[in-house]
């Protein structure tokens, strides 16, 4: 045994980032930066008329399918939201444009297409109701 | 990419954790005793797991063979995929480390071992999902530059 202060410091820090991020997973956050405007041409398909989830997802994602079953089922019954699916490795320069950087990350639009929140990894249900509600 | 065109093959979702705790164990010895070889061991399982699959690993096996049979309750299955990104990732610190060694190098060897760790333990607590999080930022640095 050399020393025990390295295997110390890495399990404490993993920790701590652990706990960080398992807080803010899934979490939709109002975005302060100027937000962007997507509309279905950039999308490659039609907004809902008031509010559309644009999912991004990538293939070495386990969550990234669990989030895809739960916003298409929950979207499925709603006649004014539409959930939109985009393969994050198909369309990098959108992904750059949006600043995206894992997955999955859910966007929320308002019906001009106007990015109002996002939550980066998999949302709950109960979020996904209120941010989809809080959206005029 | 040719990896969306083949049918994702379908493993246990706890497999992947439980080798992640054995990885986290292996690690923390090499990392404590500044052991190359316990690291050339774990390089050699990630190798494994990078190449082949997870579920082709000696940890794999012993999950296989000695813990499954003992769990119950429903078995919740994933894409091999990811975890198998993960473990390519992990067999990149394990050879930055083995290159720390190689040059005599204590720092290289163990922050390379530190990070390896870092990961296989935030996968086996907290379910950390690897390629959620680095492999868009792979992509996006390879395709600036």
């Amino acid at each position: 045994m050399k020393s025990l202060l390295p295997l110390v410091i890495v399990l404490a820090l993993a920790t701590a980032y652990g706990i960080w991020h398992k807080l803010r997973e899934g979490h939709f956050k109002v975005r302060k930066a100027k937000a962007e405007v997507l509309d279905a041409k950039v999308l490659g398909a039609p907004l809902g008329s008031r509010v559309t989830l644009v999912q991004f997802s990538s293939a070495f994602c386990t969550p990234c399918r669990t989030t895809r079953a739960l916003l298409s089922q929950m979207t499925a019954d709603m006649d004014d939201v539409a959930h939109l699916h985009i393969d994050a490795e198909a369309n990098l320069d959108l992904v750059n444009r949006l600043n995206i950087l894992s997955t999955p990350t859910t966007l929320i639009l308002d019906k001009s297409g106007t990015e109002v929140g996002r939550a980066v990894g998999a949302p709950k249900r109960d979020e996904v109701l209120a941010a989809i509600a809080s959206v005029k | 990419m040719s990896q969306q065109l083949k049918t994702p093959t379908l493993i246990d979702v706890r497999g992947p954790r439980f080798s992640a705790t054995l990885t986290v164990i292996v690690l923390a010895i090499a990392l404590a005793t500044q052991n190359v070889w316990v690291l050339a061991f774990q390089a050699v399982v990630f190798a494994i797991g990078a190449i082949r699959g997870p579920q082709f690993t000696p940890y794999a096996f012993i999950f296989k063979r000695i813990v499954k049979p003992r769990l119950r309750g429903e078995v919740v299955t994933e894409d091999s995929r990811p975890p198998q990104f993960a473990q390519s990732v992990g067999f990149g610190f394990a050879l930055v480390g083995l290159l720390g060694a190689a040059i005599g190098s204590v720092p290289v060897f163990s922050i390379a071992v530190g990070f390896a760790l870092a990961a296989a333990f935030l996968n086996s607590v907290f379910n950390y999902c690897l390629g959620c999080e680095m492999y868009l930022l792979v992509l996006r640095i390879r395709t600036r530059s």
